[in-house]
């Protein structure tokens, strides 16, 4: 089959869904790979590196939409100024897009999907399950607008981030909040911890907060018991109560922080006001906020989609193509989701597109097949940390529950062990001659020496006291020196192939222990 | 007479020579002690030997014929000499289970000689506890004798490493051990020399055939209970001989040996959470139906090559290698310690974890890392690194599997529930070096492999680092 790789037509896209890289593992996947002339040219990626990875470049923007069974692309279709034709009305039936088309929020798109008898793949539907990861655009878009809001941060704000001690005096570390400990969140604080900052993360689901902390940064805690998962790992909308204490914490923080990273988003709904226009007021001069949910409308009062603000000497961005502002990055985790989701659309590598409804991250990615709707797909299992948490309940109960009785079995399979011992060494004393027990005395005290003794030896040296013991078990070559003068002459041969034995055994164990023990260098 | 009633000399010099084996096995409770103990423990043999030949000076008829002993012992001390020069650090349980069977033989031989040695004669009591004696000498050197060559050969290859299980095995071993306290109540009330030898011989070769069926029944990874277990035998067998000559060297150093097997079986047993007994009967992975371990694993199995390992090892500031026996087997540690110079090099902190059951023997791993030069101050047990891993960068996992199991931990219905694990998966990055997806000895699928953050590196573990530095 023939995958087609348009040119992104919305205004300011930059991206492209797939590089000269991953047009090769495409290839490999048994595909036919079709590029717009000039598709990758925004994000850096040149016509003759498509070709030379094995990609047709084709000048005609219908002429590929034509010719390819299988298109991907970053943006939902859309209006085609220069040809005054909408994307979906070159996608007939048979063909199959891939691309961002956000179902929830474009009802009228997907009618217009649903007309066109075509396959559609959504990357934002992408079910959140651990096998589906690699192919995660949201997660993965998340990680470079996290990054790159830092990096926006730094361009706005006049100061260094980490503190320095200079010739000419003191630079205190610059602190930034971060406000949703999501992937772009924590792409934000690992950017911020790296660069100096002083991080603190605030986050309404408690889960995270592992999180935040192995990242070197602080966990904001309100003192205020309600958990903020929602379904699939998202956040959900919190009680009246709950926003109250936040925003008082957010209202303190703003006099005390130089940077806000605000990541706040839920589901389906428009991004929840967290940042007033009070709290921008009382920030420091110089303070910047970047708001990387400018697009569902901000979290800060003061936001301008799209743009930069400037209120009270504090920078607001609002900017909604952070992602084109890191094409070449963005791209390129793109096409790589892109391409593991085409692997696992393509099973045989044979290139062809099998889309298998059985498959949980097919099933849940196909929003329209054949011409019918499939969106929202049948909810899948639960996201990952919910399993786990109730597996840890598991455990920690089960040896819990087993303990108490153990201790007492134990300490009383130790006493009857003791009295049982004892009975036995009295019986055999009430039975056994005088030397015998001279001998036992001897024996059982010599148990006792060897057992404290080896309870010593270290674990690193296990295999040297076995060789060592070896060596030292050898000494029976002193019975069988006392018995080379046996009356019978086969037991002196006996005694004497017992001699033979026991050398090598006293030999060989010292000379290897000794060989080893000198290998043990610090 | 009575054999070993030496005179007040040689019986101090023994003392001498007991005090020396304890010493022995103290120094070995640190790295730094551990050579001056095996020259205690030279010293007390030396010694023990040469009272023992001086006791025929003194008392005239102990020992005979210096000139057969001369020669026998130097043949025996150039085999020993030449197994110890040659054995390779990899093969040290084939050797060590080699040396287990020798003492055992011997322990046999002694025993036969002593009970056609007409020369010293018990009356009574003592005499049946002088048979006895003589029985269990010569019982348990056979078991340990046949018992340590099988694991001998399932060691080196030549006996697959599976275990063996004959139907009704429990009854065979029943059978025997009935047969073997028959023929012992025969063999003490026997009259005449002949009538008890053939009730030994026959006794023996049982004891063989029991101790050959036993070790057949265990498998591979099981080894290193086994070669405890031996271990400790061996040493009863000379702690018997020792009563049956009246020697209280033999008796002092045989129980010296048992208690440090019997140790060491313990510790392995406990690092596999799993009772001696069950582990002595064997078949471990084939008798549990196989729907309890069958748990359904979420996730997938996503392959690095060793390129990319290259590129991941050298952002990193902390390593942690996690050694098993695929690395013994692919004789990986050389590597292994050029790897860990590279990356400390470049000031990276590598630290190892061991198992306690790494390998085929009781510190096995341990031995082969010094053998590559890893300084042992950067070899950590498993307890120690535990608590370290959720700091660590990257974890790399050379050839275990069982050992890194974290359904050991997780799911209480494993067949290893509760055996303690090196906790890997608390790490930034797991990468672990293996041949294929195949399950470990204990046959439980690993979940490890199918977490997020593991990485599987599959191939020879010696061709993947060779390649891994290749690409540092």
């Amino acid at each position: 089959m023939k995958t087609g790789i348009p040119k992104e037509i919305h205004v300011d896209e930059c991206r492209v869904a797939c590089t000269p890289e991953e047009t090769q593992k495409i290839i490999k996947l048994g595909y036919d790979v079709l590029v717009e002339k000039n598709a990758g040219l925004a994000s850096g990626h040149l016509n003759k590196e498509y070709q030379a990875a094995g990609a047709l470049i084709v000048d005609d923007t219908p002429e590929l939409w034509k010719q390819a069974d299988l298109i991907c692309k970053v943006r939902p279709p859309e209006q085609h100024q220069s040809f005054g034709i909408h994307e979906v009305d070159w996608l007939t039936a048979n063909k199959t897009l891939i691309s961002f088309i956000w179902p929830g929020q474009n009802t009228v798109l997907m009618r217009q999907l649903e007309q066109s008898k075509a396959t559609v793949l959504a990357m934002d539907s992408v079910p959140r399950i651990s096998r589906a990861q690699k192919m995660d655009a949201l997660s993965s878009m998340s990680h470079v607008a996290g990054y790159r809001a830092v990096i926006e941060a730094g361009q706005h704000f006049g100061r260094f981030f980490t503190g320095q001690i200079t010739a000419a005096g003191k630079i205190p570390p610059a602190k930034v909040m971060v406000i949703g400990a999501g992937v772009a969140g924590l792409a934000a604080i690992g950017t911020a911890v790296n660069l100096g900052a002083i991080v603190r993360a605030f986050d309404t689901r408690l889960e995270v907060k592992e999180q935040i902390e192995s990242m070197n940064a602080e966990f904001l805690e309100l003192d205020f018991k309600e958990e903020g998962a929602g379904e699939g790992g998202y956040a959900k909308v919190m009680s009246d109560e709950f926003i109250a204490a936040e925003m008082a914490l957010f209202a303190e923080q703003a006099r005390e922080v130089d940077i806000i990273i605000t990541t706040a988003l839920i589901p389906g709904k428009p991004a929840p006001k967290l940042i007033t226009k009070d709290m921008v007021a009382s920030m420091k001069q110089g303070s910047v906020i970047v708001d990387l949910a400018a697009e569902q409308g901000g979290n800060c009062e003061c936001t301008e989609p799209g743009c930069v603000v400037k209120q009270n000497g504090v920078s607001i961005i609002g900017y909604t193509d952070l992602l084109s502002r890191m094409a070449a990055q963005s791209s390129q985790l793109y096409a790589a989701n892109i391409r593991h989701l085409l692997s696992e659309l393509t099973p045989e590598k044979n290139g062809v597109v099998n889309i298998n409804m059985d498959n949980d991250v097919i099933r849940g990615t196909t929003v329209v097949h054949n011409g019918k709707i499939t969106w929202p797909p049948p909810a899948v299992a639960l996201s990952a940390s919910h399993r786990v948490g109730d597996k840890k309940a598991s455990v920690v109960k089960a040896p819990a529950m087993a303990k108490t009785p153990s201790a007492r079995n134990r300490a009383f399979k130790t006493l009857a062990g003791i009295a049982m011992g004892a009975l036995v060494i009295l019986g055999v004393g009430a039975v056994a001659p005088q030397a015998f027990m001279n001998h036992f005395t001897v024996f059982v005290l010599a148990c006792f020496v060897g057992w404290q003794v080896v309870w010593n030896v270290t674990s690193a040296l296990h295999t040297p006291l076995m060789s060592v013991t070896n060596a030292i078990s050898g000494i029976i070559v002193i019975g069988a020196l006392l018995q080379i003068g046996s009356s019978s002459p086969i037991g002196s041969m006996l005694a004497i192939a017992a001699v033979v034995i026991a050398s090598i055994n006293i030999a060989g164990g010292f000379l290897v222990t000794q060989r080893m023990l000198n290998m043990f260098k610090k | 007479m009575s054999i070993g009633m030496a005179s007040g000399i040689t019986l101090g010099a023994y003392i001498v020579a007991s005090i020396f084996f304890i010493l022995s096995l103290g120094g070995l409770s640190s790295q730094e002690s551990s050579q001056r103990g095996n020259l205690y423990g030279m010293a007390g043999m030396g010694l023990a030997i040469a009272a023992t030949l001086w006791g025929d000076v003194a008392h005239d008829d102990v020992v005979r014929g210096y000139g057969v002993i001369a020669v026998a012992m130097a043949v025996g001390a150039v085999i020993g000499g030449i197994l110890a020069a040659r054995v390779q650090m990899t093969s040290m349980p084939e050797l060590v289970a080699l040396l287990h069977s020798f003492v055992g033989l011997a322990a046999v031989f002694v025993g036969f000689s002593t009970y056609l040695d007409t020369n010293v004669h018990y009356t009574g009591v003592a005499k049946t506890i002088h048979d006895i004696e003589i029985y269990l000498g010569v019982l348990i050197g056979a078991v340990t004798f046949t018992g340590s060559v099988i694991a001998f050969g399932k060691l080196k290859g030549i006996i697959g490493s599976k275990s063996l299980m004959l139907p009704a095995r429990h009854w065979i071993n029943l059978l025997i051990l009935v047969a073997c306290i028959y023929l012992g109540y025969e063999f003490v009330h026997a009259d005449e020399i002949d009538a008890g030898l053939s009730r030994l011989l026959i006794m023996t070769v049982l004891a063989c055939l029991f101790g050959i069926h036993m070790v057949m029944a265990i498998g591979g990874a099981d080894m290193p209970v086994v070669i405890s277990m031996l271990n400790s035998y061996s040493g009863w067998a000379a702690a018997v001989t020792g009563f049956m000559l009246s020697n209280d060297l033999l008796i002092v150093t045989g129980a010296l040996v048992g208690s440090s097997g019997a140790i060491l079986s313990y510790i392995m047993c406990r690092a596999m959470n799993r009772a001696f007994l069950s582990v002595i009967i064997g078949g471990f992975g084939t008798t549990r139906s196989s729907g309890s371990g069958a748990q359904e694993i979420q996730g997938e199995v996503v392959a690095i090559n060793a390129h990319e390992t290259g590129e991941l090892l050298s952002n990193i500031d902390s390593l942690v290698i996690v050694p098993g026996y695929g690395m013994a087997v692919a004789h990986a540690q050389h590597l292994v310690s050029e790897l860990t110079k590279k990356l400390e090099g470049r000031g990276v902190k590598v630290s190892f974890a061991i198992h306690p059951v790494a390998g085929r023997m009781p510190g096995h791993m341990n031995v082969l890392l010094a053998e590559a030069k890893v300084p042992y101050d950067i070899v950590f047990e498993m307890d120690q690194i535990n608590k370290q891993l959720a700091n660590t960068n990257v974890v790399l996992v050379i050839g275990a599997n069982d050992i890194v199991n974290p359904s050991a931990m997780e799911s209480p219905d494993s067949p290893i529930a509760g055996m303690p694990v090196i906790e890997v998966w608390n790490a930034h990055h797991v990468v672990v070096l293996k041949r294929s997806m195949a399950s470990g000895y204990a046959g439980v699928e690993n979940p490890l492999f199918y977490k997020e953050n593991t990485r599987m590196l599959f191939g020879d573990a010696k061709e993947s680092i060779e390649q891994v530095l290749g690409a540092l």
